[in-house]
């Protein structure tokens, strides 16, 4: 198990922990930087500062329960929906690609893609508004057309690493692919 | 090439014995569905696996050996175990052993008719032999299998969760069974059974009888010759309550019907129509116990009169103002008098209609609003019908100025035409030139002018109208969404998928657990359900009413050119 630090496409700190549980089995996570104390204090102080400007205007002290409440049920949806804490992929030689995105809550979402779906794993390049950014996506295979790609699924999403953290995962994913090809067909 | 190995988490407590399940070569993977335990005759296990592949046509057979040995390593077992391979053909031989209460087994395959003995990598998949039984995997939306998908195609998952869902017969047998083989699986403690759900099971053929022949009954007399004379067929046809009525008969007929359901897809949609048809009535009867307490209806009925005198006053003052200069716009003030008058009249005639039947309002009410216990929509429907009656001459005055600016344009258009000398052709349906006498060209002149200064009299009224009928529209049609919402919710698949969520299953998802060196890897397959919004798309009940048949672009065109609008068509209607 082995743990290296990178940088995001934003420049955010995020670190790259690659695991090998055996020949075939190889699991990547890539942790994006915590919630930060000091924006959560300045998002809240802003939202209470502007609901007790309300209640000096006018007189009503449901704005300040209201802001209250605001507040909680936006903070936990947040949490819940929208921050995501760990992205990682499982490579499961001869079964499938597993991704996970863990929120900060705790919730997980799992998909599991069938290694007989996965067509490779290419890093692409799109432009995003003015910038140039590099991501990893997985080709699904076309059942039809044996060349062709039905789906492009994107990798790591919200952490957005750089090109060189993207070789890395990309190297240990190849290995593991590579296996499948040297492999004898069983039928 | 890698093997693997789907080991049932319920036998990892098993006594020793053979493994007995499904090898799928194409995937190199073994679907370990029991454990047989010794002693056992080999003749009678081969009759009993043969007897079983008859009935479930799935191939079952002995895949290895299951050492599980308490105290220290056993030699002669193990060596029996060996042995056993050459008793039933199998090409590969797969030897699971535990030690004691170590997490970490040991697995190894022993090759019978190769040349070259190859050390392949064994993987150890651990699974939840009742939920991946009694759960469905969804194929992905937007990939439904084309026809000429073949077998091998299929998704190595599918065949894993058919093969345990397909094996249900062997999983009858448990250890209070004295038959010659004993197994372990996941029901071998005892077979599980709910009281429910048999008394259910008995209850429900009598009750299907009784309310298919009620059924059959009522749907005979709606058949019947005598409701189908013109005017109440018509009648019929444009009450939303009768839609609703007939849409729920046909829902009831789909579940009393004797046929048990074939497949997955019927049998969740014979509950969710059931749960839904069940959640109707018991909101429509809680809407109706508040209705009938502290006499409510009375109030609404002593307040409908008044409500409608309302109404009406108000069009008057409408009318008034339309027949004075109405924002500050100049009329043509014969014309406008003339429609101002005639609409005035027609609001009389109305008025003085509800009044000969405001005596009865109150018990009409009473009566009608009893049929809320046939459930929430049927009510709706009512309540939306009741409106559509209440304004009925809001309707009337809508099509007499939209049938009048209808005229006004076509005649505009066909003028303007003669004017720049052009003719509408019929027969090609284009516009040609043509060359008009003299008088001709005069009259038409004449007519043009006077048809274009009185065009913004008409069109004010047209348009006036036509919002209002927009208004009423829009009301109904958000009742129409509420009852379609109630009649297409899935609401059994939705409890389903938050009480017993391993039964829709999207997929699955693996964590990878302990290991040690030299072992084989061990994961744990858990079942990833599907996420609601799927569960609503994939299961939602079809509905009568199709939503706006006409874009946007074509209901503004039909507005400035007049044309009657019908924004919520039935489907089964003729479509103009």
């Amino acid at each position: 198990m082995e743990e290296r630090r990178y940088r995001s496409a934003s420049g955010a700190p995020i670190t790259l922990r690659r695991r090998q549980h055996s020949a075939s089995c190889r699991e990547l996570a890539v942790r994006c930087p915590r919630l930060q104390l000091r924006s959560l204090s300045a998002v809240t102080s802003a939202v209470w500062l502007a609901a007790y400007g309300l209640f000096v205007l006018s007189e009503n002290s449901m704005v300040l329960s209201a802001a209250i409440f605001v507040t909680l049920i936006g903070l936990i949806v947040y949490l819940h929906f929208v921050k995501i804490d760990q992205e990682s992929l499982l490579v499961i030689g001869s079964l499938g690609i597993q991704v996970t995105s863990s929120y900060a809550s705790g919730k997980e979402s799992t998909t599991f893609i069938e290694m007989s779906q996965v067509k490779d794993v290419v890093i692409n390049e799109a432009i995003h508004m003015q910038k140039v950014i590099y991501y990893l996506c997985i080709l699904l295979q076309d059942l039809g057309d044996p060349q062709g790609v039905s789906e492009v699924v994107p990798l790591f999403q919200s952490s957005k690493p750089r090109l060189d953290c993207l070789i890395e995962v990309y190297k240990s994913c190849q290995e593991i692919l590579e296996q499948r090809k040297t492999a004898p067909q069983s039928s | 090439m890698v093997l693997k190995v789907f080991f049932p988490s319920c036998c990892s407590s098993a006594e020793s014995g053979i493994l007995i399940g499904r090898w799928i070569s194409e995937q190199n993977s073994a679907v370990v569905l029991a454990v047989v335990h010794f002693p056992f005759i080999p003749v009678q296990v081969k009759q009993y696996l043969s007897e079983v592949q008859r009935v479930t046509k799935v191939s079952v057979s002995v895949l290895g050996s299951w050492n599980n040995s308490k105290q220290e390593k056993e030699e002669s077992l193990s060596e029996f175990l060996e042995d056993l391979g050459t008793i039933f053909s199998h090409e590969l031989w797969i030897q699971i052993s535990k030690e004691g209460d170590s997490k970490f087994w040991s697995c190894s395959t022993l090759q019978k008719h190769s040349n070259n003995p190859r050390e392949e990598e064994i993987i150890l998949v651990y699974y939840d032999q009742r939920k991946v039984m009694l759960s469905h995997l969804h194929p992905p939306l937007d990939t439904a299998t084309p026809t000429d998908c073949k077998a091998d195609d299929a998704s190595k998952l599918s065949a894993i969760f058919d093969t345990v869902a397909k094996s249900k017969v062997l999983f009858m047998t448990d250890r209070y069974d004295d038959g010659p083989i004993k197994l372990t699986h996941w029901q071998s403690d005892g077979v599980e059974a709910s009281i429910i759900v048999e008394l259910m099971k008995q209850v429900s053929v009598p009750v299907c009888m009784l309310l298919t022949f009620l059924l059959s009954l009522i749907s005979g007399i709606c058949r019947s010759r005598v409701l189908k004379f013109w005017p109440l067929s018509f009648l019929w046809s444009k009450l939303s309550t009768c839609e609703q009525l007939g849409h729920r008969l046909q829902h009831l007929q789909v579940i009393s019907s004797n046929k048990k359901a074939q497949n997955h897809t019927q049998l969740m949609r014979k509950a969710n129509i059931f749960v839904s048809l069940l959640i109707d009535v018991a909101l429509g009867i809680l809407l109706m116990s508040w209705l009938y307490r502290k006499n409510r209806i009375g109030h609404l009925a002593d307040t409908l009169i008044p409500v409608a005198d309302h109404v009406a006053e108000e069009l008057q003052d409408l009318l008034q103002w339309l027949m004075g200069a109405p924002a500050g716009l100049k009329m043509n003030r014969a014309l406008d008098q003339v429609l101002g008058r005639f609409f005035l009249y027609h609001i009389h005639l109305w008025i003085s209609y509800i009044h000969l039947m405001s005596p009865f309002i109150e018990m009409i009410l009473w009566y009608v609003g009893l049929s809320a216990c046939l459930g929430l929509t049927v009510a709706l429907s009512i309540l939306s019908d009741i409106i559509a009656l209440l304004t009925f001459h809001i309707y009337c005055f809508y099509v007499y100025g939209a049938r009048l600016y209808c005229l006004k344009i076509y005649g505009l258009s066909s003028l303007w035409r003669l004017f720049r000398g052009k003719k509408w052709n019929v027969l090609r349906q284009r516009v040609d030139s043509c060359s008009y006498d003299l008088d001709q060209l005069f009259i038409g002149t004449l007519l043009f002018t006077i048809l274009l200064f009185l065009l913004p009299t008409t069109a004010l009224y047209y348009l006036v109208f036509t919002l209002l009928r927009l208004l009423v529209v829009f009301v109904q049609g958000l009742i129409h969404l509420l009852v379609d919402l109630i009649d297409s919710l899935p609401l059994y698949s939705i409890i389903l998928r938050l009480c017993r969520s391993y039964r829709l299953a999207a997929g699955v998802k693996f964590r990878v657990l302990a290991q040690q060196d030299g072992k084989p890897l061990r994961l744990l397959m858990q079942i990833n359900p599907l996420s609601y919004g799927s569960v609503v798309q994939t299961y939602r009940l079809p509905t009568y009413s199709c939503y706006p048949k006409d874009s946007w672009t074509s209901l503004c065109k039909k507005l400035f050119l007049g044309e009657l609008i019908y924004p919520w068509k039935h489907k089964g209607e003729k479509q103009d």
